[in-house]
Protein backbone atom coordinates (compact mmCIF):
# COMPACT_ATOMS: atom_id res chain seq x y z
CA UNK A 1 0.00 0.00 0.00
CA UNK A 2 1.51 3.16 -0.64
CA UNK A 3 2.43 5.71 1.94
CA UNK A 4 -0.86 7.54 3.53
CA UNK A 5 -1.26 11.22 2.50
CA UNK A 6 -1.34 13.27 5.27
CA UNK A 7 -2.68 16.79 6.91
CA UNK A 8 0.39 18.10 8.98
CA UNK A 9 -0.75 20.66 11.74
CA UNK A 10 1.24 23.69 9.58
CA UNK A 11 -1.44 22.64 6.99
CA UNK A 12 -4.28 22.78 9.51
CA UNK A 13 -3.16 26.05 11.19
CA UNK A 14 -2.71 27.26 7.41
CA UNK A 15 -6.03 26.68 6.21
CA UNK A 16 -7.74 27.97 9.60
CA UNK A 17 -5.84 31.35 8.72
CA UNK A 18 -6.95 30.99 5.40
CA UNK A 19 -10.87 31.02 6.51
CA UNK A 20 -10.73 34.13 7.88
CA UNK A 21 -11.17 35.43 4.87
CA UNK A 22 -14.09 32.87 4.23
CA UNK A 23 -16.65 35.63 3.13
CA UNK A 24 -14.01 37.65 1.59
CA UNK A 25 -15.59 37.04 -2.02
CA UNK A 26 -19.34 36.83 -0.87
CA UNK A 27 -21.85 36.64 -3.56
CA UNK A 28 -24.99 36.00 -5.03
CA UNK A 29 -24.27 33.69 -6.89
CA UNK A 30 -22.50 30.84 -4.33
CA UNK A 31 -22.01 33.48 -1.66
CA UNK A 32 -19.18 31.84 0.34
CA UNK A 33 -17.92 29.58 -2.15
CA UNK A 34 -14.74 31.61 -3.22
CA UNK A 35 -13.91 31.65 0.33
CA UNK A 36 -13.96 28.32 0.77
CA UNK A 37 -11.87 27.16 -1.90
CA UNK A 38 -9.60 30.12 -0.60
CA UNK A 39 -9.58 27.88 2.94
CA UNK A 40 -9.08 24.23 1.05
CA UNK A 41 -5.97 25.80 -1.07
CA UNK A 42 -3.46 23.84 1.53
CA UNK A 43 -5.11 20.96 1.87
CA UNK A 44 -5.63 20.75 -2.37
CA UNK A 45 -2.21 21.42 -2.69
CA UNK A 46 -0.60 18.97 -0.04
CA UNK A 47 -3.63 15.89 -0.93
CA UNK A 48 -3.37 16.31 -4.82
CA UNK A 49 -0.13 16.26 -6.84
CA UNK A 50 -1.56 16.38 -10.34
CA UNK A 51 -2.79 18.98 -12.55
CA UNK A 52 -6.17 17.43 -13.19
CA UNK A 53 -6.89 16.07 -9.72
CA UNK A 54 -6.04 19.70 -8.22
CA UNK A 55 -8.29 21.26 -10.58
CA UNK A 56 -11.35 18.71 -9.83
CA UNK A 57 -10.81 19.42 -6.21
CA UNK A 58 -10.46 23.57 -6.67
CA UNK A 59 -13.61 22.88 -9.26
CA UNK A 60 -15.55 20.68 -6.20
CA UNK A 61 -14.90 23.14 -3.59
CA UNK A 62 -16.31 26.46 -5.16
CA UNK A 63 -19.74 24.89 -5.21
CA UNK A 64 -22.58 27.10 -2.96
CA UNK A 65 -21.45 27.51 0.87
CA UNK A 66 -22.88 29.86 2.97
CA UNK A 67 -23.41 29.84 6.84
CA UNK A 68 -21.91 31.82 10.04
CA UNK A 69 -18.27 32.50 9.10
CA UNK A 70 -16.88 30.44 12.34
CA UNK A 71 -19.29 27.70 12.47
CA UNK A 72 -17.98 26.96 8.82
CA UNK A 73 -14.15 25.42 11.03
CA UNK A 74 -15.86 22.41 12.12
CA UNK A 75 -17.33 21.95 8.62
CA UNK A 76 -14.34 23.02 7.14
CA UNK A 77 -12.42 20.55 9.93
CA UNK A 78 -15.00 17.18 8.31
CA UNK A 79 -14.29 17.85 4.87
CA UNK A 80 -10.58 17.97 5.27
CA UNK A 81 -10.86 14.48 6.95
CA UNK A 82 -13.26 13.25 3.96
CA UNK A 83 -10.78 14.87 1.25
CA UNK A 84 -7.61 13.18 2.62
CA UNK A 85 -9.49 9.65 2.60
CA UNK A 86 -10.21 10.57 -1.02
CA UNK A 87 -7.04 11.06 -1.69
CA UNK A 88 -6.04 8.01 0.03
CA UNK A 89 -8.40 6.03 -2.73
CA UNK A 90 -11.38 5.69 -0.57
CA UNK A 91 -14.70 6.14 -2.56
CA UNK A 92 -15.24 9.64 -1.29
CA UNK A 93 -17.80 11.57 -4.13
CA UNK A 94 -18.47 15.10 -4.51
CA UNK A 95 -21.76 14.60 -3.66
CA UNK A 96 -20.96 13.06 -0.32
CA UNK A 97 -18.81 16.13 0.02
CA UNK A 98 -21.41 18.46 -0.99
CA UNK A 99 -23.99 16.64 1.11
CA UNK A 100 -22.02 17.55 4.14
CA UNK A 101 -21.04 20.47 3.84
CA UNK A 102 -24.79 22.12 2.85
CA UNK A 103 -26.14 19.01 5.74
CA UNK A 104 -24.17 21.23 8.13
CA UNK A 105 -24.42 24.57 7.19
CA UNK A 106 -27.85 25.51 7.97
CA UNK A 107 -27.98 24.10 11.86
CA UNK A 108 -24.63 25.23 12.54
CA UNK A 109 -25.91 28.51 11.20
CA UNK A 110 -29.19 28.35 13.52
CA UNK A 111 -26.13 28.20 16.42
CA UNK A 112 -23.69 30.76 15.27
CA UNK A 113 -26.27 33.25 14.53
CA UNK A 114 -27.66 33.33 17.56
CA UNK A 115 -24.41 32.56 19.86
CA UNK A 116 -22.26 34.81 18.53
CA UNK A 117 -24.35 37.95 17.03
CA UNK A 118 -26.70 38.06 18.82
CA UNK A 119 -25.22 36.82 22.43
CA UNK A 120 -21.68 37.59 22.61
CA UNK A 121 -21.90 40.65 20.32
CA UNK A 122 -24.42 42.36 22.23
CA UNK A 123 -22.92 41.79 25.62
CA UNK A 124 -19.22 42.56 24.67
CA UNK A 125 -20.58 45.89 23.28
CA UNK A 126 -22.81 46.93 25.79
CA UNK A 127 -20.17 46.78 27.87
CA UNK A 128 -17.57 48.36 25.83
CA UNK A 129 -19.61 51.18 24.50
CA UNK A 130 -20.54 52.28 28.16
CA UNK A 131 -16.85 52.61 28.86
CA UNK A 132 -16.35 54.11 25.61
CA UNK A 133 -19.19 56.84 26.43
CA UNK A 134 -17.37 57.89 29.92
CA UNK A 135 -14.43 58.70 27.29
CA UNK A 136 -12.41 55.61 28.76
CA UNK A 137 -10.29 53.69 26.12
CA UNK A 138 -9.92 50.62 27.61
CA UNK A 139 -13.99 49.99 26.11
CA UNK A 140 -13.06 49.63 22.43
CA UNK A 141 -9.40 47.67 23.31
CA UNK A 142 -11.31 44.95 25.44
CA UNK A 143 -13.69 44.60 22.85
CA UNK A 144 -11.26 43.77 19.99
CA UNK A 145 -9.48 41.60 22.51
CA UNK A 146 -12.15 39.09 23.87
CA UNK A 147 -13.98 39.28 20.71
CA UNK A 148 -10.76 38.15 18.97
CA UNK A 149 -9.87 35.57 21.61
CA UNK A 150 -12.81 34.21 21.87
CA UNK A 151 -13.19 34.38 17.43
CA UNK A 152 -9.89 32.29 17.51
CA UNK A 153 -10.02 29.92 19.63
CA UNK A 154 -13.26 29.19 18.92
CA UNK A 155 -12.64 28.27 15.29
CA UNK A 156 -9.07 26.52 15.73
CA UNK A 157 -10.61 24.18 18.36
CA UNK A 158 -14.02 23.24 16.34
CA UNK A 159 -12.05 22.53 13.10
CA UNK A 160 -9.48 20.56 14.83
CA UNK A 161 -12.77 18.76 16.27
CA UNK A 162 -14.07 18.20 13.32
CA UNK A 163 -11.41 16.81 11.63
CA UNK A 164 -10.80 14.01 14.14
CA UNK A 165 -14.50 13.42 13.74
CA UNK A 166 -14.16 12.99 10.19
CA UNK A 167 -11.65 10.46 9.88
CA UNK A 168 -13.68 8.31 12.46
CA UNK A 169 -16.49 8.63 9.29
CA UNK A 170 -14.71 7.18 7.09
CA UNK A 171 -12.78 4.92 8.91
CA UNK A 172 -15.21 1.90 8.66
CA UNK A 173 -15.81 2.04 4.81
CA UNK A 174 -17.16 -2.19 4.96
CA UNK A 175 -20.41 -1.48 6.36
CA UNK A 176 -21.42 1.07 3.50
CA UNK A 177 -21.47 3.72 6.13
CA UNK A 178 -20.41 6.17 3.51
CA UNK A 179 -23.31 5.27 1.26
CA UNK A 180 -25.64 6.06 3.97
CA UNK A 181 -23.70 9.12 4.94
CA UNK A 182 -23.94 10.50 1.24
CA UNK A 183 -27.68 10.08 1.29
CA UNK A 184 -28.17 10.58 5.09
CA UNK A 185 -26.30 14.34 4.12
CA UNK A 186 -28.88 14.43 0.44
CA UNK A 187 -32.09 14.00 3.09
CA UNK A 188 -31.07 16.37 5.59
CA UNK A 189 -29.70 18.94 2.70
CA UNK A 190 -32.65 19.14 1.10
CA UNK A 191 -34.69 19.04 4.05
CA UNK A 192 -32.49 21.95 5.31
CA UNK A 193 -33.40 23.71 1.79
CA UNK A 194 -36.71 23.61 2.29
CA UNK A 195 -36.64 25.38 5.43
CA UNK A 196 -34.62 28.07 4.42
CA UNK A 197 -36.37 28.74 1.70
CA UNK A 198 -38.92 28.84 3.58
CA UNK A 199 -37.13 31.35 6.39
CA UNK A 200 -34.65 33.32 3.95
CA UNK A 201 -36.51 33.80 0.81
CA UNK A 202 -38.78 36.97 1.87
CA UNK A 203 -40.93 38.29 -0.63
CA UNK A 204 -43.68 40.53 0.71
CA UNK A 205 -46.77 41.96 -1.41
CA UNK A 206 -48.12 45.27 -0.27
CA UNK A 207 -51.50 45.88 -1.96
CA UNK A 208 -54.01 45.57 0.78
CA UNK A 209 -57.29 43.24 -0.07
CA UNK A 210 -59.87 44.57 2.08
CA UNK A 211 -60.03 46.69 4.94
CA UNK A 212 -63.21 45.96 7.57
CA UNK A 213 -64.00 48.63 10.58
CA UNK A 214 -64.21 46.84 13.41
CA UNK A 215 -66.65 46.92 16.59
CA UNK A 216 -66.45 49.64 19.30
CA UNK A 217 -64.40 47.60 22.46
CA UNK A 218 -62.60 45.45 19.40
CA UNK A 219 -59.74 47.82 18.87
CA UNK A 220 -57.66 50.58 21.67
CA UNK A 221 -59.84 54.25 21.84
CA UNK A 222 -56.83 56.04 21.85
CA UNK A 223 -59.30 59.39 22.95
CA UNK A 224 -60.18 57.67 26.00
CA UNK A 225 -57.13 56.56 27.36
CA UNK A 226 -55.55 58.51 30.73
CA UNK A 227 -52.97 61.00 30.26
CA UNK A 228 -49.25 60.08 30.87
CA UNK A 229 -47.95 56.79 31.36
CA UNK A 230 -50.76 55.49 32.72
CA UNK A 231 -53.14 55.85 29.60
CA UNK A 232 -49.59 53.85 28.10
CA UNK A 233 -50.31 51.20 30.67
CA UNK A 234 -53.98 50.87 29.64
CA UNK A 235 -53.49 50.70 26.13
CA UNK A 236 -50.40 47.99 26.46
CA UNK A 237 -52.90 46.20 28.53
CA UNK A 238 -55.78 46.44 25.88
CA UNK A 239 -53.44 44.95 23.09
CA UNK A 240 -52.25 42.53 25.01
CA UNK A 241 -56.18 41.35 25.51
CA UNK A 242 -56.60 41.27 21.92
CA UNK A 243 -57.45 44.58 20.77
CA UNK A 244 -56.23 45.72 17.26
CA UNK A 245 -54.27 49.35 17.12
CA UNK A 246 -56.57 51.02 14.98
CA UNK A 247 -60.12 50.91 14.41
CA UNK A 248 -59.98 49.02 10.77
CA UNK A 249 -58.63 45.53 10.22
CA UNK A 250 -56.69 45.80 7.25
CA UNK A 251 -56.01 42.77 5.07
CA UNK A 252 -53.15 42.36 2.55
CA UNK A 253 -52.48 40.59 -0.41
CA UNK A 254 -49.53 38.60 1.65
CA UNK A 255 -52.17 38.14 4.56
CA UNK A 256 -54.13 35.58 2.15
CA UNK A 257 -50.73 34.09 0.65
CA UNK A 258 -49.81 33.13 3.70
CA UNK A 259 -53.20 31.65 4.59
CA UNK A 260 -52.36 29.42 2.32
CA UNK A 261 -48.78 28.71 3.87
CA UNK A 262 -46.23 31.25 4.73
CA UNK A 263 -43.71 32.09 2.28
CA UNK A 264 -45.42 30.28 -0.59
CA UNK A 265 -44.17 33.13 -3.06
CA UNK A 266 -40.19 32.63 -1.82
CA UNK A 267 -41.12 29.01 -2.91
CA UNK A 268 -42.57 29.84 -6.30
CA UNK A 269 -39.73 32.15 -7.10
CA UNK A 270 -37.02 29.38 -6.21
CA UNK A 271 -38.53 27.06 -8.55
CA UNK A 272 -38.69 29.69 -11.04
CA UNK A 273 -34.97 30.15 -10.83
CA UNK A 274 -34.28 26.66 -10.98
CA UNK A 275 -36.59 26.03 -14.08
CA UNK A 276 -34.57 29.10 -15.28
CA UNK A 277 -31.07 27.60 -14.64
CA UNK A 278 -31.84 24.48 -16.19
CA UNK A 279 -32.83 26.33 -19.31
CA UNK A 280 -29.02 27.77 -19.05
CA UNK A 281 -30.23 31.25 -17.79
CA UNK A 282 -27.07 33.13 -16.50
CA UNK A 283 -27.39 33.31 -12.53
CA UNK A 284 -26.39 37.45 -12.61
CA UNK A 285 -28.81 37.76 -15.63
CA UNK A 286 -31.62 36.49 -12.86
CA UNK A 287 -30.05 38.19 -9.62
CA UNK A 288 -30.13 41.63 -11.73
CA UNK A 289 -33.34 41.10 -12.98
CA UNK A 290 -34.40 40.40 -9.20
CA UNK A 291 -33.57 43.56 -7.92
CA UNK A 292 -35.05 45.17 -11.15
CA UNK A 293 -38.31 43.52 -10.13
CA UNK A 294 -37.70 44.96 -6.84
CA UNK A 295 -37.51 48.59 -8.01
CA UNK A 296 -40.33 48.10 -10.37
CA UNK A 297 -42.55 46.52 -7.99
CA UNK A 298 -41.90 48.42 -5.04
CA UNK A 299 -42.76 51.72 -7.22
CA UNK A 300 -45.94 50.98 -8.17
CA UNK A 301 -46.95 49.87 -4.66
CA UNK A 302 -46.91 45.68 -5.17
CA UNK A 303 -44.32 44.99 -2.80
CA UNK B 1 -10.50 71.12 11.19
CA UNK B 2 -8.03 70.25 8.20
CA UNK B 3 -6.10 67.17 8.27
CA UNK B 4 -2.21 67.01 7.48
CA UNK B 5 -1.61 64.62 4.25
CA UNK B 6 -0.48 61.60 6.94
CA UNK B 7 -3.41 62.03 8.71
CA UNK B 8 -5.53 61.50 5.37
CA UNK B 9 -3.54 58.78 4.27
CA UNK B 10 -4.42 57.24 7.91
CA UNK B 11 -8.10 57.87 8.22
CA UNK B 12 -8.22 55.73 4.58
CA UNK B 13 -6.35 52.86 5.69
CA UNK B 14 -8.69 52.71 8.84
CA UNK B 15 -11.36 52.96 6.23
CA UNK B 16 -10.34 50.26 4.25
CA UNK B 17 -9.80 47.97 7.46
CA UNK B 18 -12.94 48.58 8.42
CA UNK B 19 -14.49 47.82 4.75
CA UNK B 20 -12.74 44.61 4.15
CA UNK B 21 -14.51 43.60 7.74
CA UNK B 22 -17.66 44.71 6.88
CA UNK B 23 -17.58 41.55 4.83
CA UNK B 24 -15.68 39.49 6.72
CA UNK B 25 -17.24 40.09 10.32
CA UNK B 26 -14.07 38.43 11.56
CA UNK B 27 -11.74 41.25 13.07
CA UNK B 28 -14.31 43.63 13.86
CA UNK B 29 -12.61 46.57 12.68
CA UNK B 30 -16.13 47.97 10.95
CA UNK B 31 -17.65 47.89 14.39
CA UNK B 32 -18.91 51.83 15.09
CA UNK B 33 -16.63 51.32 18.68
CA UNK B 34 -13.25 50.28 17.37
CA UNK B 35 -13.49 52.35 13.70
CA UNK B 36 -14.69 55.34 15.17
CA UNK B 37 -11.87 54.95 17.89
CA UNK B 38 -9.38 54.26 15.14
CA UNK B 39 -10.34 57.33 13.03
CA UNK B 40 -10.45 59.32 16.03
CA UNK B 41 -6.35 58.39 17.10
CA UNK B 42 -5.34 59.10 13.78
CA UNK B 43 -6.73 62.47 13.58
CA UNK B 44 -6.19 63.38 17.51
CA UNK B 45 -9.70 63.90 18.18
CA UNK B 46 -9.75 60.58 20.07
CA UNK B 47 -12.36 61.40 22.99
CA UNK B 48 -15.02 62.89 20.88
CA UNK B 49 -14.67 59.98 18.43
CA UNK B 50 -14.62 57.49 21.45
CA UNK B 51 -17.88 58.70 22.45
CA UNK B 52 -19.60 58.69 18.75
CA UNK B 53 -18.46 55.14 18.74
CA UNK B 54 -19.56 54.02 21.99
CA UNK B 55 -23.31 55.60 21.26
CA UNK B 56 -23.11 54.24 17.30
CA UNK B 57 -22.56 50.77 19.05
CA UNK B 58 -25.46 50.84 21.20
CA UNK B 59 -27.32 51.97 18.13
CA UNK B 60 -25.57 48.87 16.38
CA UNK B 61 -25.42 46.28 18.66
CA UNK B 62 -28.11 43.86 16.83
CA UNK B 63 -27.32 44.65 13.22
CA UNK B 64 -25.91 41.08 12.01
CA UNK B 65 -25.71 39.62 8.36
CA UNK B 66 -27.89 36.69 8.59
CA UNK B 67 -28.23 34.12 6.12
CA UNK B 68 -27.52 36.43 2.70
CA UNK B 69 -29.82 39.39 4.17
CA UNK B 70 -27.13 42.41 4.88
CA UNK B 71 -27.51 44.38 7.76
CA UNK B 72 -27.28 48.19 7.90
CA UNK B 73 -23.41 48.90 7.02
CA UNK B 74 -21.61 49.73 9.91
CA UNK B 75 -18.63 50.02 8.14
CA UNK B 76 -19.31 53.13 6.36
CA UNK B 77 -21.72 54.40 8.86
CA UNK B 78 -18.95 54.50 11.61
CA UNK B 79 -16.09 55.67 9.37
CA UNK B 80 -17.75 58.39 7.62
CA UNK B 81 -19.82 59.73 10.47
CA UNK B 82 -16.39 60.27 12.59
CA UNK B 83 -14.39 61.56 9.56
CA UNK B 84 -17.87 64.34 9.27
CA UNK B 85 -17.20 64.76 13.09
CA UNK B 86 -14.14 65.48 12.70
CA UNK B 87 -13.83 67.86 10.22
CA UNK B 88 -16.74 69.73 11.49
CA UNK B 89 -14.72 70.72 14.42
CA UNK B 90 -17.38 70.81 17.53
CA UNK B 91 -15.81 68.13 19.24
CA UNK B 92 -17.96 66.67 21.59
CA UNK B 93 -20.67 68.55 20.58
CA UNK B 94 -20.64 67.77 17.05
CA UNK B 95 -21.25 64.00 18.48
CA UNK B 96 -25.42 63.98 17.92
CA UNK B 97 -25.43 65.87 14.42
CA UNK B 98 -22.78 62.82 13.93
CA UNK B 99 -25.17 60.13 15.01
CA UNK B 100 -27.93 61.67 12.67
CA UNK B 101 -25.91 61.55 9.81
CA UNK B 102 -24.56 58.05 10.38
CA UNK B 103 -27.88 55.96 9.84
CA UNK B 104 -28.53 57.39 6.34
CA UNK B 105 -24.76 56.31 5.72
CA UNK B 106 -25.71 52.87 7.01
CA UNK B 107 -28.44 52.61 4.20
CA UNK B 108 -26.44 54.24 1.51
CA UNK B 109 -23.42 51.81 2.75
CA UNK B 110 -25.61 48.45 2.35
CA UNK B 111 -26.46 50.32 -0.97
CA UNK B 112 -22.78 49.79 -1.69
CA UNK B 113 -22.49 46.45 -0.24
CA UNK B 114 -25.40 44.82 -2.52
CA UNK B 115 -23.53 45.95 -5.60
CA UNK B 116 -20.14 45.02 -4.46
CA UNK B 117 -21.74 41.71 -3.38
CA UNK B 118 -23.15 41.55 -6.91
CA UNK B 119 -19.34 42.47 -8.82
CA UNK B 120 -18.21 39.79 -6.45
CA UNK B 121 -20.21 37.34 -8.67
CA UNK B 122 -18.49 37.83 -11.70
CA UNK B 123 -15.40 37.55 -9.67
CA UNK B 124 -16.38 34.01 -8.96
CA UNK B 125 -16.76 33.21 -12.42
CA UNK B 126 -13.29 34.28 -12.78
CA UNK B 127 -12.03 31.99 -10.21
CA UNK B 128 -13.79 29.19 -12.09
CA UNK B 129 -11.87 29.56 -14.57
CA UNK B 130 -8.91 29.86 -12.96
CA UNK B 131 -9.61 26.07 -11.19
CA UNK B 132 -10.29 24.37 -14.34
CA UNK B 133 -6.61 24.74 -15.03
CA UNK B 134 -5.59 24.15 -11.44
CA UNK B 135 -3.97 27.28 -10.72
CA UNK B 136 -3.89 27.93 -7.14
CA UNK B 137 -2.36 31.35 -7.57
CA UNK B 138 -4.74 32.94 -9.95
CA UNK B 139 -8.12 31.57 -7.42
CA UNK B 140 -5.72 33.32 -4.27
CA UNK B 141 -5.64 36.05 -6.38
CA UNK B 142 -9.45 36.94 -7.16
CA UNK B 143 -10.62 35.99 -4.27
CA UNK B 144 -7.70 38.80 -2.58
CA UNK B 145 -8.80 41.19 -4.97
CA UNK B 146 -12.38 40.52 -4.02
CA UNK B 147 -11.41 41.46 -0.70
CA UNK B 148 -9.75 44.53 -1.65
CA UNK B 149 -12.85 45.66 -3.50
CA UNK B 150 -14.71 45.56 -0.34
CA UNK B 151 -12.09 47.81 1.86
CA UNK B 152 -12.10 49.81 -1.58
CA UNK B 153 -16.29 50.33 -0.88
CA UNK B 154 -15.28 52.15 2.17
CA UNK B 155 -12.05 53.29 1.75
CA UNK B 156 -13.06 55.38 -1.64
CA UNK B 157 -15.99 57.53 0.25
CA UNK B 158 -14.24 57.61 3.15
CA UNK B 159 -11.40 59.63 0.74
CA UNK B 160 -14.13 62.01 -0.86
CA UNK B 161 -15.64 63.31 2.17
CA UNK B 162 -12.36 64.48 3.09
CA UNK B 163 -11.77 66.00 -0.31
CA UNK B 164 -15.36 67.78 -0.69
CA UNK B 165 -16.17 68.29 3.11
CA UNK B 166 -18.90 67.41 5.50
CA UNK B 167 -21.80 69.56 4.24
CA UNK B 168 -22.15 68.51 1.00
CA UNK B 169 -22.26 64.97 2.09
CA UNK B 170 -25.12 65.51 3.94
CA UNK B 171 -27.01 67.24 0.95
CA UNK B 172 -26.16 63.99 -1.35
CA UNK B 173 -27.70 61.68 1.16
CA UNK B 174 -30.91 64.01 1.69
CA UNK B 175 -31.24 63.87 -2.25
CA UNK B 176 -31.43 59.66 -2.53
CA UNK B 177 -34.53 58.62 -3.10
CA UNK B 178 -36.68 56.28 -1.24
CA UNK B 179 -38.06 54.41 -3.91
CA UNK B 180 -34.31 53.14 -4.71
CA UNK B 181 -32.91 52.09 -1.61
CA UNK B 182 -36.05 50.56 -0.51
CA UNK B 183 -36.29 48.70 -4.13
CA UNK B 184 -33.36 47.44 -3.40
CA UNK B 185 -34.24 45.91 -0.33
CA UNK B 186 -36.95 44.27 -1.71
CA UNK B 187 -34.81 42.71 -4.30
CA UNK B 188 -32.15 41.84 -1.75
CA UNK B 189 -35.26 39.70 -0.09
CA UNK B 190 -35.36 37.41 -3.18
CA UNK B 191 -32.08 37.05 -4.75
CA UNK B 192 -31.10 34.47 -2.21
CA UNK B 193 -33.32 31.97 -4.37
CA UNK B 194 -31.25 32.26 -6.91
CA UNK B 195 -28.25 30.30 -4.88
CA UNK B 196 -30.84 27.68 -3.08
CA UNK B 197 -32.27 27.06 -6.93
CA UNK B 198 -28.58 26.04 -7.69
CA UNK B 199 -28.12 23.53 -4.93
CA UNK B 200 -31.21 22.19 -5.13
CA UNK B 201 -30.63 21.39 -8.70
CA UNK B 202 -27.78 19.98 -7.88
CA UNK B 203 -28.55 17.73 -4.75
CA UNK B 204 -32.37 17.09 -5.54
CA UNK B 205 -33.26 13.08 -6.96
CA UNK B 206 -36.66 11.80 -7.07
CA UNK B 207 -36.14 10.26 -3.80
CA UNK B 208 -35.67 13.10 -1.38
CA UNK B 209 -37.85 15.83 -2.84
CA UNK B 210 -40.38 15.06 -0.32
CA UNK B 211 -38.23 15.52 2.53
CA UNK B 212 -38.02 19.63 0.62
CA UNK B 213 -41.01 19.93 0.99
CA UNK B 214 -41.50 18.23 4.95
CA UNK B 215 -38.83 20.98 5.98
CA UNK B 216 -40.80 23.46 3.68
CA UNK B 217 -43.59 23.11 5.80
CA UNK B 218 -41.84 22.82 9.42
CA UNK B 219 -40.05 25.87 8.78
CA UNK B 220 -43.58 27.70 8.48
CA UNK B 221 -43.64 27.03 12.75
CA UNK B 222 -41.93 30.15 13.87
CA UNK B 223 -41.08 28.33 17.15
CA UNK B 224 -39.29 25.58 16.38
CA UNK B 225 -35.23 27.11 15.48
CA UNK B 226 -33.05 26.33 12.35
CA UNK B 227 -31.15 23.98 15.19
CA UNK B 228 -34.38 22.62 15.73
CA UNK B 229 -35.26 21.93 12.32
CA UNK B 230 -31.73 20.00 11.87
CA UNK B 231 -32.77 17.60 14.28
CA UNK B 232 -36.05 16.78 12.66
CA UNK B 233 -33.75 16.72 9.91
CA UNK B 234 -31.42 14.23 11.33
CA UNK B 235 -34.11 12.10 12.64
CA UNK B 236 -35.63 11.80 9.52
CA UNK B 237 -32.72 11.03 7.56
CA UNK B 238 -32.23 7.83 9.96
CA UNK B 239 -35.44 6.96 9.97
CA UNK B 240 -35.26 6.70 6.58
CA UNK B 241 -31.91 5.01 6.32
CA UNK B 242 -32.92 2.45 8.68
CA UNK B 243 -36.38 1.48 6.86
CA UNK B 244 -34.38 1.10 3.95
CA UNK B 245 -31.85 -1.61 5.08
CA UNK B 246 -34.48 -3.53 6.61
CA UNK B 247 -36.90 -3.40 3.21
CA UNK B 248 -33.82 -3.89 1.13
CA UNK B 249 -31.79 -6.60 -0.47
CA UNK B 250 -30.78 -7.47 3.26
CA UNK B 251 -27.58 -6.98 2.30
CA UNK B 252 -26.48 -7.04 5.87
CA UNK B 253 -24.06 -4.38 6.73
CA UNK B 254 -22.67 -4.26 9.87
CA UNK B 255 -25.80 -2.67 11.55
CA UNK B 256 -23.32 0.13 12.59
CA UNK B 257 -25.59 2.74 12.07
CA UNK B 258 -24.81 5.07 14.58
CA UNK B 259 -24.59 7.97 12.76
CA UNK B 260 -22.03 9.70 12.97
CA UNK B 261 -23.44 13.20 11.27
CA UNK B 262 -25.92 13.48 13.71
CA UNK B 263 -22.84 12.80 16.15
CA UNK B 264 -20.90 15.90 15.06
CA UNK B 265 -23.87 17.94 15.06
CA UNK B 266 -24.32 17.22 18.26
CA UNK B 267 -21.17 17.99 19.71
CA UNK B 268 -20.71 21.77 18.67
Amino acid sequence: MAEQLKLSKKDRVAIWWRSTFIQGSWNYERMQNGGWAFSMIPAIKRLYKTKEDRAAALQRHLEFFNTHPYVASPIIGVTLALEEERANGAPVDDKAIQGVKVGMMGPLAGIGDPTFWFTVKPILGALAASLALTGNILGPILYFVLWNLIRMGFTWYTQELGYKAGSKITEDLSGGLLQDITKGASILGMFILGSLVNRWVSVAFAPTVSEVQLDEGAYIDWDELPAGSEGIKTALEQQAAGRSLSDTSVTTLQDNLDSLIPGLAGLLITLLCMWLLRKKVSPIVMILGLFVIGIVFHSIGLM
Amino acid sequence: MDLTMIQIILVVIVAFLAGVEGILDEFHFHQPIIACTLIGLVTGELVPCLILGGTLQLIALGWANIGAAVAPDAALASVASAIILVLGGQGEEGVTSAIAIAVPLAVAGLLLTIIVRTLATGIVHLMDAAAREGNFRRVDMWHIIAIIMQGLRIAIPAALIVAIGAAPVRDLLQAMPAWLTDGLAVGGGMVVAVGYAMVINMMATREVWPFFAIGFVLATIPSITLLGLGGIGVALALIYLALTKQGGSGNGGNGNTGDPLGKIIDDY
